[in-house]
């Protein structure tokens, strides 16, 4: 399956949200994400399938003013 | 001081961004006694790790956090950063903020009173990033804010307080609502003057961020806020337009 993972294309098995996350390197990253605009709680993220094409955000705490 | 309930000592709020080190942000932070420092959120690879570190970091000095939305020019992109903010920080505060104009960052103030009654009917507690138009204010109260902050500038411009009569205004005019000048200050005396007219807070970024010495800026900035709210609370002279003697007339020999 191909995604964009914050605007860049990767490949991906894993389906499930949690699941790619971990795939992706972020297993115990503290991270908001969203799919395709939408913001997907952490808690939902095992109930959230990935589809081939999918936009994937991946946000960590930065500086901001 | 209190904003959505909490209440405050310190009445300058400190964005951490553009500092030369994470050894000089923390430095000011102390130096500026700020309780509340802005922080955002952006972007991270699998394989990085800035924002955990930059998390653990914030942890440790101690502050209370207020996410913002900046960079975002609609109402949707806003409210699902709100979201992603809220779960990240853990905090139901968010800085909101609607970029109408890329040049001045101005906001959208019609997306922005949409986007804040999107996010206080969501349990959002919102310190909205506005202009000083009183219309605008009052439908952000409307929409939900409890607390408004105007612009004193555009963003990083260090111009101070462009609309000297416009924020007077807005300060005889919702007495009540805790207002804080954001953006734009360059000097202390720009926070000065916003103390003075009854403000109840700053927040600064660029102006402590950029200077020199970030550290002395930030307690210059803090000792500014002092003075300046310390006039306010000691009912300042009104201007006049002709001279009134200071030293008695009265008395005065007569040598002429």
């Amino acid at each position: 399956m191909r995604i964009l993972l914050n605007g860049a294309e990767r490949q991906l098995t894993a389906s499930r949200l949690d699941e790619a996350l971990d795939a992706l390197g972020y297993k115990g990253a503290v991270v908001a994400t969203a799919v395709n605009g939408r913001f997907v709680p952490a808690l939902r993220r095992a109930n959230t399938q990935l589809y081939d094409g999918d936009s994937l955000e991946v946000l960590a705490p930065m500086q901001g003013g | 001081m209190e904003f959505y309930g909490v209440t405050l000592s310190s009445r300058l709020l400190l964005g951490t961004a553009r500092y030369p080190s994470p050894k000089i942000l923390e430095a000011a932070v102390r130096a500026s006694r700020a309780e509340i420092v802005t922080v955002s959120l952006r972007r991270e690879g699998g394989d990085q790790r800035a924002g955990q570190t930059f998390w653990s970091f914030i942890g440790e000095l101690g502050v209370r956090v207020l996410p913002n939305t900046a960079g975002c020019h609609s109402v949707k992109e806003a409210v699902t950063t709100a979201h992603m903010a809220r779960e990240l920080f853990g905090t139901t505060w968010i800085k909101l903020e609607v970029i109408g104009e890329a040049d001045t960052l101005q906001p959208d103030v019609f997306g922005l009173v949409e986007a804040a009654r999107i996010l206080s009917e969501d349990g959002f507690e919102v310190f909205p990033y506005t202009t000083e138009d009183l219309v605008v204010a009052e439908r952000l109260l409307e929409a939900g804010c409890r607390v408004l902050m105007p612009w004193g500038a555009p963003i990083g411009s260090a111009r101070g307080l462009n609309n000297l009569f416009g924020l007077r205004a807005m300060r005889a005019h919702f007495p009540d609502v805790p207002l804080v000048i954001d953006a734009g200050l360059g000097v202390p005396s720009h926070a000065a003057a916003a103390m003075e007219m009854g403000y109840d807070a700053v927040l600064l970024n660029t102006a402590v961020a950029e200077a020199g010495d970030p550290v002395r800026m930030a307690e210059a900035f803090a000792l500014a806020v002092d003075a300046g709210r310390l006039a306010h609370t000691a009912s300042p002279l009104e201007p006049r337009d002709m001279a009134a003697p200071s030293t008695p007339v009265l008395g005065k020999a007569v040598l002429a």
